[in-house]
């Protein structure tokens, strides 16, 4: 039971101009229904007294409920609330209605009413002296002080009802309840509906409109502010609009959700209702279409992608065939029949020939096309097998020849796993076998040489340990003939010793005297024992320096001294030659060596160049090689002279030119093979320029001082 | 000839006819000569007859050259008799050896008679000048030899 009380009434009448009442008194005289006549009341109230929530229901006659005839700012919900019934007694609104006051419902107190948690005041609108209410007036107001115009306008309805209501057709018309079942109806759409005049001021609007359009008491800040904004938007939208030209007209609006500040886009779709009575309206239905456009944006997106996608296919297509052409190997597709579909240009010539080619290179191609299938075939039977190897022999249509190939088959499923294509690429093996064969000989060549080179080397070392063996066998009997002969030298020189001695005493006449036909003879045997020991004494020396067992006895003197001793020791010689015999020495550095056996080598040069010159002169000459640290003593001869093919052979051992036994000079034949012997010994050389019938220049070299050989 | 204040050499050789032949020049040349045919023999010979000098061929038997000669050195009795080594080994070593031993001189054989008169003769009147007044006064007159 809501807590009703009495409105206390104010007394400030007169606070609104007459004139303002009178034209309403006008316009609600000149009213021919009670609904235009109560909108008109209603809009003056908003209008004049500032009461902008305010509704007006009747009983009617025809219905059981109270009829909304009009209304001003009242919530859509309220409205559809508003159900009423007149006999419902008990119901505060009808207890409001048949008081004769007026009754002011705190907020508190109209839980049971359609405006539950608002304040209003509710007056009965009823004739004078009519004990039943036609109806009643319910305004929105938060405090129990009424309005003075209020009152008035609700004197002013009560007033008319009775007239407008006797009308014919009103009474019985079931306008109220039309009306509210279009609102329920106008609800019941999920898409705002509005109904404005045609400057956009609002009339009706159902549920969804008013969250975009009206921003309740206790509206933030911000949703007031997206209230407005999506006022003022609509309101351009439809001045903007064709809607003064067209019945329909189909626009897109942009407008802000209040709550969530996001944008909303909408398809706003008005059209003008005109009516006899109540002029033009326009009713305006939006349809939020942000989904619609996201969708749309991104179909349209998916569609681009699609067309680049295409595109993108084509050109891999396009560069896949630039790939299979280029590729120098066969490559094949064949469906599982074995028919090929599709082939790049080397395959081309494998199996396919113009009709024109010769019989021989058709009956190539097919030979080569059954040898394919037949491939194909064995891919076919490996099931589960992705990739496949085999070889096939082809050939070479054009030319006949040989075409042996390595065959790899890859398979392509379709998504159901069935077998779509084989991709077979051919590659040719005959280079590979080719190389293959040269690799063998090669491989077999390789293993013969190294065969050989193990053999040759085998042999080589056993010829080395042979030679080795040889080398020191051979040093060992050197070694032993050295030694032999030094002993038989001794031998020899003991008895020879004796010889000589006696042979001396008788020619010295130690035993007597001689005579002149034995000392002939005796002379012969000293000469010839002399040779002999000259022979032994020469082959000793040769022994010697052989076996390394010539030592060497390194003194510092002149070679000019040298060369003099030598010439004095010759000088019987000289004399008896009948030879210019000359010395051409010149200053020369200290040399440090073995003067022995350099004066033997002079001594044997001299006495050779005096043997072997009949007529003309003898030179002795020294010359020094500061650079090299070399000197140099030269003998020259206008002797005999030597044939350059015999000049190597002098100095080797018994060597004379003349090698018959009666040869016409005397001597060892040991002389310069000792003589080289010694110089090498030395560190030097005996060198020799010859030419025969002219003389002969014989030139030793030493060093100046012995060098670590 | 046969002068007993002509030099007496001793003349030491295993091989007779060299001995003999060396022993009849050297008389032929006016030395007085004593002979032995080894080493043993030479030490006796020696300290028997007091040589002036010794002719000592090297290869010996009993006793070679060698030993015979440092035995002769070593002995101060005999020591000062100068020693001519006759050796007919020229290789290398026999020359130092011989050195080594302590005898003054050699000769290689084979060695004509005269010229090994020839080095008794420098070795004595060596000696005789480096011992000149000494007590034994033995003076020999030069044999000079032509070479």
């Amino acid at each position: 039971m809501s807590v009703v009380t009495n409105t206390p009434l104010l007394s400030s009448a007169g606070v609104h101009s007459p004139e303002a009442r009178l034209a309403l008194a006008e316009a609600l005289l000149a009213a021919t229904d009670l609904q235009s006549f109560a909108r008109q009341a209603l809009d003056w109230l908003a209008y004049h007294a500032g009461v902008d929530q305010t509704l007006v229901a009747v009983a009617d006659p025809a219905s059981p409920n109270l009829l909304l005839i009009a209304d001003h700012g009242i919530p859509s919900q309220v409205l559809a609330d508003f159900v009423i019934r007149r006999d419902e007694a008990t119901h505060p609104i009808v207890r409001a209605m048949d008081r004769a006051e007026g009754t002011y419902f705190a907020a508190a107190a109209s839980r049971e009413t359609p405006l539950a948690g608002i304040g209003f005041h509710a007056f009965p609108l009823r004739q004078d002296g009519d004990a039943a209410s036609l109806g009643l007036l319910i305004a929105v107001a938060s405090s129990p002080e009424v309005h003075p115009d209020v009152l008035w306008v609700a004197r002013q309805l009560s007033r008319q009802p009775g007239r407008l209501m006797a009308r014919p057709g009103l009474a019985e018309s079931g306008f109220g309840q039309e009306r509210m079942l279009l609102y329920s109806i106008i609800n019941a759409v999920t898409d705002p509906i509005l109904l404005t005049d045609t400057e956009g001021k609002l009339i009706i609007a159902n549920t969804h409109a008013e969250k975009l359009f009206a921003a309740p008491e206790d509206a933030s800040e911000g949703w007031r502010r997206a209230v407005a904004l999506n006022n003022m938007l609509f309101s351009a939208a439809l001045s903007t609009s064709a809607v003064t030209q067209t019945d329909l007209a189909r626009r897109e609006l942009l407008l802000v959700d209040p709550l969530e500040g996001s944008d909303l886009l909408f398809e706003l779709l008005s059209s003008r209702a005109k009516d006899e009575r109540q002029g033009t309206y326009v009713v305006s239905i939006l349809r939020n279409i942000t989904d619609l456009a996201r969708a749309r944006e991104e179909i349209e997106e998916s569609y681009r992608t699609l067309r680049l996608a295409q595109a993108e296919v084509r050109d891999e297509r396009h560069r896949l065939d630039l790939i299979i052409d280029s590729v120098a190997d066969p490559i094949l597709v064949t469906d599982p029949e074995g028919d090929i579909v599709l082939m790049n240009e080397p395959a081309e010539r494998l199996f396919n020939v113009p009709v024109t080619a010769s019989e021989a290179a058709q009956r190539n191609v097919r030979a080569n096309g059954a040898n394919l299938t037949s491939f194909v075939s064995n891919v076919l039977t490996r099931t589960g097998e992705q990739r496949y190897r085999g070889e096939i022999q082809l050939t070479d249509p054009s030319s006949g020849r040989a075409l042996p190939v390595e065959a790899l088959a890859g398979t392509i499923l379709s998504e159901q796993g069935e077998l779509v294509w084989v991709v077979t690429i051919l590659h040719d093996l005959t280079e590979a076998l080719e190389k293959e064969v040269l690799y063998e000989r090669l491989k077999h060549a390789s293993a013969e040489l190294e065969r050989k080179v193990q053999e040759a080397t085998a042999e080589l070392a056993q010829q080395n340990e042979l030679l080795r063996r040889q080398h020191i066998e051979l040093e060992q009997a050197s070694a032993l003939k050295s030694q032999f002969l030094a002993n038989i030298s001794h031998e020899f020189r003991t008895p020879l010793n004796a010889i000589l001695g006696y042979t001396h005493m008788l020619l010295h006449g130690v035993t007597g005297a001689i005579s002149e036909p034995q000392r002939k003879s005796l002379t012969r045997i000293d000469s010839n024992s002399r040779h002999l020991l000259a022979l032994i004494n020469d082959i000793l020396d040769i022994t010697r320096i052989e076996a390394g067992r010539m030592p060497l006895n390194l003194t510092r003197f002149r070679v000019t001294d040298l060369v003099d001793e030598v010439m004095s020791e010759l000088e019987p010689i000289i004399r008896r030659s009948n030879l210019a015999v000359t010395t051409k020495t010149r200053s020369l550095p200290m040399v440090k060596t073995d003067r022995q056996k350099v004066k033997q080598v002079v001594l044997n040069l001299l006495s050779n160049a005096l043997k072997f010159t009949p007529s003309g002169s003898v030179t002795i000459a020294t010359t020094v090689d500061g650079k090299a640290g070399m000197v140099g003593i030269i003998v020259r001869d206008t002797g005999v002279g030597i044939p350059e093919e015999s000049q190597s052979k002098i100095f080797e051992d018994f060597r004379q030119l003349d090698n018959s036994p009666t040869r016409g000079y005397g001597g060892t034949g040991l002389g310069l093979s000792i003589c080289r012997r010694l110089a090498q010994m030395l560190g030097g050389s005996i060198e020799l320029t010859s030419r025969l019938g002219e003389g002969s220049v014989f030139t030793l070299r030493l060093p100046v001082r012995p060098r670590r050989r | 000839m046969g002068d007993t204040r002509n030099p007496l050499v001793l003349v030491v050789e295993d091989y007779q006819d060299a001995r003999e032949m060396y022993a009849a020049y050297l008389q032929f040349s006016g030395y007085r000569v004593a002979e032995a045919a080894n080493g043993l023999e030479a030490l006796d010979k020696t300290r028997e007859l007091m040589p002036d000098i010794i002719l000592m061929d090297l290869a010996l038997p009993k006793m070679d050259g060698w030993e015979a000669t440092r035995r002769l050195k070593a002995d101060e009795q005999t020591r000062h008799i100068p020693i001519v080594a006759l050796t007919g080994h020229a290789l290398a070593g026999h020359a130092e050896g011989a050195r080594q031993a302590g005898c003054d001189a050699f000769v290689t054989k084979p060695c004509l008679p005269d010229a090994l008169v020839t080095e008794i003769e420098r070795m004595l009147s060596a000696r005789r000048s480096e011992t000149s007044g000494s007590r034994r006064g033995t003076r020999t007159q030069g044999k000079t030899k032509q070479t």
